[in-house]
């Protein structure tokens, strides 16, 4: 063991050397480290218990998407009945229970509308099913139920869109910054660091921006709005801010224009009233639809529905063409502002719901570094002196060793781009106490053999071989526990796992191989007679 | 120079000859944990129950029941207050609103710090958090998932490399050392959360470790003197590594100590877990553990064969100096 190479001291001390470098970036403000040109290095990530921030973890509402996945299909299906020069008359289409049923008026369609159907579903998942399955009941009724992998593929897209929106709407409310990552089938995390009041985020991602424009059913009766049953082809909407008083009113189910065909949205303000309002811009399409839905109900009222709701039913005074039109509502700047960047943004094709929140003020998380910051640098003291005064000059190896380690482990964080959390500082702390162990169990060792008479020299290769074999056991069912923790935690416990199993690697190597080359390069220089340990 | 020694040279003690009386005392505490969780139940944070939590800072020491008055008055749920260990810091627990409504939790903290605020000046809000009934249910499977996979996965590992006995006494230890910090967090009714269950694993992973060394050094010595019979064997093992266990131990309660006392409150209960745990750990690797081997009838000459015959050939089989 005595048999340390000059080429093997050179790439222990150059490996070191490289982990210890890599943690000053991360040891330093971050400004400074821009100064002494560190800044594109590698850091180490603060979590946001640490740097303060807001955590949230939206869920797809399952329901929701269940819903809008059947409304699609019943989309679908009676654009392609009415294609070709076949139309296939169908009625008493129903979308209860997450399928879609109808009938087909003449019983002899019913092969070919099945055909046309057939065109309709898409391949989903890998046993070759399809994502709707297509049933005939009782010959002339046809029910399409979507399959498993069907309800997973749309769930999949779902969330791939939905992700982009949130990330869209969050870049544009300026914050610095944010993660925005998919988890699981339906869900979506995201942290936004600094961000002291998250209920603007908040509101801004629960909302689902489906804009639709559909005129006013001024036929309806109040008794039939009390009642909630609207005439036939029209619905009844809630209102909340109904200057009529009724917060419900009566729209035609048709939609004359939707939000899909925005092209730009924006806050501004009422020229006469100075109240807030959105201006939006609509494609050449879109603006067509506008222009003519616009002549051709001059004087009604026209109902802008947002997310199921009806923000104002303003009368149409004279045509609106070119494409540009206003909403206005109750609105304040704020509001009006979140909406503008909701529609910008495009609509959520699910509706997202907070099922997780986690905020922590800047002030804390500094407070918490600087708690974490003293006890780690006490912690250090305490250890180096104890190990110091147990064990002399074998112990001062041990030191160096530990504080190497304590600055290897920063490097390999910030190298990983791993994230430091709360319960982090506490792993770090704990494996500043656990980086001993692997020295202990050599100087005890080492001791052992010693008292039984073994020359120095073979005491201290005893030491390291017969320790070394037990460190690596003990070292891998440790390791084993961190990986699980690694695996199944979430945020902080996988927060505290990275640390550990980084502390783990690194102490193993620092305690066996470095300080080994320390005593064999003292014990090759000072030929000690006998052993003080 | 004399070095400080924790544990002297040569240590001779019987562990083995009181192993049924710390089985009777371990038996004895474990029950007792197990009956304060049941009867006390754990105080779940709310990642585990869901809810809402806020955390206030007052200026001074508040006055806890005026506070609670004023959170009950606001008509927002049922309110459990609890003192951290800064005294000036409080956290507020409240059920989440009924309505899915993105806006209503919001308003409920709205609510709760414009009421405090008023009451109290100068109060701050550094810390909230909502979790639902979903994530929360979540979080204790996955909580629960990670614990046992962690005892199954060492008892594996150290079966493999060993042998049984020493799999199933080293889980019975560490599933003790679990038991007993759940009793300590339902004894002090400190409040249990995601960080406690990371604690928890991590005493599980140092307990192993502790454990482990003195497996393997009680292995080492079965193939060193073979006809030493268990009971000593095991003894003069737990002896032998007896000036590591309690070294390490110390070192890192001298490491958690800082913590505690420096690490902020944040961390309290989670560093109390572990430090804990490493006392309680190490009383179990000393004196059940190793015990239990005997209680499970390992036998060396059996293991001898086993060893020999896997090993054959292997450098550390072969005879020793």
């Amino acid at each position: 063991m005595l048999d340390f190479p000059r080429w093997k001291v050179l790439s222990i001390v150059i490996a070191l050397a490289i982990g210890v470098l890599l943690a000053i970036p991360s040891l330093i403000p971050e400004g400074d480290a821009a100064r002494y040109g560190l800044g594109g290095m590698p850091r180490i990530n603060l979590g946001l218990d640490l740097s303060g921030g807001s955590h949230l973890m939206l869920e797809a509402d399952t329901v929701d998407l269940a819903k809008n996945n059947v409304a699609r299909m019943e989309e679908q299906v009676r654009a392609e009945m009415r294609r070709g020069d076949t139309k296939i008359a169908i009625g008493d289409i129903s979308t209860t229970g997450g399928r879609l049923s109808f009938f087909v008026r003449d019983g002899a369609q019913v092969d070919a509308a099945v055909e046309r159907l057939r065109t309709l579903t898409q391949p989903a998942g890998m046993t070759g099913q399809r994502d709707w399955n297509v049933a005939v009941v009782d010959s002339t009724r046809i029910v399409l139920t979507p399959t498993d992998s069907g309800l997973k593929a749309a769930t999949n897209s779902a969330m791939d869109v939905a992700t982009e929106v949130v990330r869209k709407r969050i870049d544009e409310l300026g914050t610095k910054e944010p993660t925005i990552i998919r988890q699981g089938a339906d869900r979506i995390i995201v942290q936004v660091p600094g961000l002291q009041d998250p209920s603007a985020l908040k509101a801004l991602l629960g909302k689902t921006a489906k804009l639709e424009f559909k005129l006013v059913d001024q036929s309806a009766s109040p008794e039939q709005l009390a009642s909630g049953r609207a005439p036939v082809g029209s619905e009844i909407v809630p209102y909340p801010d109904n200057p009529g008083g009724t917060p419900v009113i009566a729209l035609k189910r048709r939609v004359l224009i939707s939000g899909d065909e925005l092209i730009n949205a924006q806050q501004g303000f009422d020229q006469q009233t100075n109240e807030a309002i959105v201006n939006i811009t609509f494609n050449s399409e879109g603006g067509r639809k506008f222009a003519r839905v616009t002549q051709e109900n001059t004087g009604k009222p026209f109902a802008m529905v947002l997310d199921g709701k009806v923000i104002s039913a303003p009368n149409i005074n004279e045509p609106i063409l070119g494409g540009q039109a206003r909403i206005s509502g109750r609105f304040t700047v704020e509001s009006a502002n979140q909406l503008a960047i909701a529609l910008r943004s495009g609509k959520l094709p699910v509706a997202l719901k907070v099922v997780e929140e986690r905020t922590v003020g800047p002030e804390m998380g500094a407070d918490s570094i600087k708690a974490g910051t003293v006890a780690s640098a006490i912690a250090v003291l305490a250890v180096v002196l104890f190990m110091w005064a147990a064990y002399g000059r074998f112990g001062i190896y041990a030191n160096l060793a530990v504080i190497i380690n304590v600055f290897v482990i920063v490097g390999v964080m910030a190298l990983l781009n791993a994230t430091l959390t709360l319960p982090g500082i506490a792993g770090f702390v704990l494996t500043i106490g656990a980086a001993v162990d692997a020295n202990v169990l050599i100087n005890e060792r080492m001791r052992e053999e010693y008292r039984r008479g073994r020359t120095p020299v073979q005491a201290v290769e005893l030491g390291y071989k017969e320790a070394s074999r037990t460190i690596f056991e003990a070292n891998v069912t440790h390791a084993i526990v961190g990986l699980i923790m690694f695996v199944l935690g979430s945020g902080q416990i996988k927060g505290f796992a990275i640390v550990l199993l980084i502390g783990i690697a690194t102490s193993v190597f620092t305690a066996v191989v470095f300080t080994r080359m320390l005593v064999a390069l003292w014990l090759r220089k000072a030929r000690p007679t006998t052993l003080n340990v | 120079m004399p070095f400080l020694k924790l544990v002297p040279d040569n240590t001779n003690i019987g562990f083995v000859r009181v192993r049924h009386i710390a089985f009777i005392l371990t038996a004895l505490l474990t029950v007792a944990s197990i009956a304060a969780v049941g009867l006390r139940g754990l105080n779940l944070g709310v990642d585990f129950v869901g809810g809402l939590m806020v955390e206030a800072k007052f200026t001074g020491p508040p006055p806890l029941e005026a506070v609670r008055a004023n959170v009950d008055s606001l008509g927002v749920g049922q309110t459990t207050l609890q003192q951290f260990g800064d005294p000036k810091s409080v956290s507020i627990r409240l059920p989440l609103p009924e309505s899915s409504d993105e806006g209503a939790t919001n308003k409920v903290v709205a609510k709760v710090s414009d009421s405090l605020k008023k009451e109290y000046p100068g109060v701050t809000f550094p810390r909230y958090d909502t979790v639902s009934g979903k994530v929360s249910d979540e979080l204790i499977q996955n909580g629960l998932l990670a614990v046992v996979l962690a005892v199954l996965g060492m008892a594996v590992f150290s079966w493999f490399r060993y042998e049984w006995q020493f799999g199933v006494s080293t889980a019975v230890a560490v599933v003790h050392d679990v038991l007993m910090t759940l009793g300590f967090f339902a004894i002090t009714q400190m409040e249990f959360d995601l960080n406690i269950v990371a604690a928890v694993l991590t005493i599980i992973g140092y307990s192993i470790n502790d454990k482990m060394v003195i497996d393997d050094r009680i292995r080492e010595n079965m193939r060193k003197y073979r006809q030493m019979d268990m009971k000593s064997l095991i003894d003069l093992s737990v002896n032998e590594t007896l000036p590591r266990t309690v070294m390490t131990s110390v070192t890192i309660m001298l490491a958690l100590g800082a913590l505690l006392i420096f690490g902020g409150h944040v961390l309290r209960g989670f560093t109390a877990a572990m430090l804990l745990g490493i006392i309680v750990g190490t009383y179990s690797s000393v004196y059940v553990s190793s015990s239990l081997l005997i209680s499970l009838g390992l036998e060396p000459q059996k293991f001898d064969k086993k060893a020999s015959s896997k090993s054959a050939g292997a450098e550390r089989v072969g005879p020793r100096s």
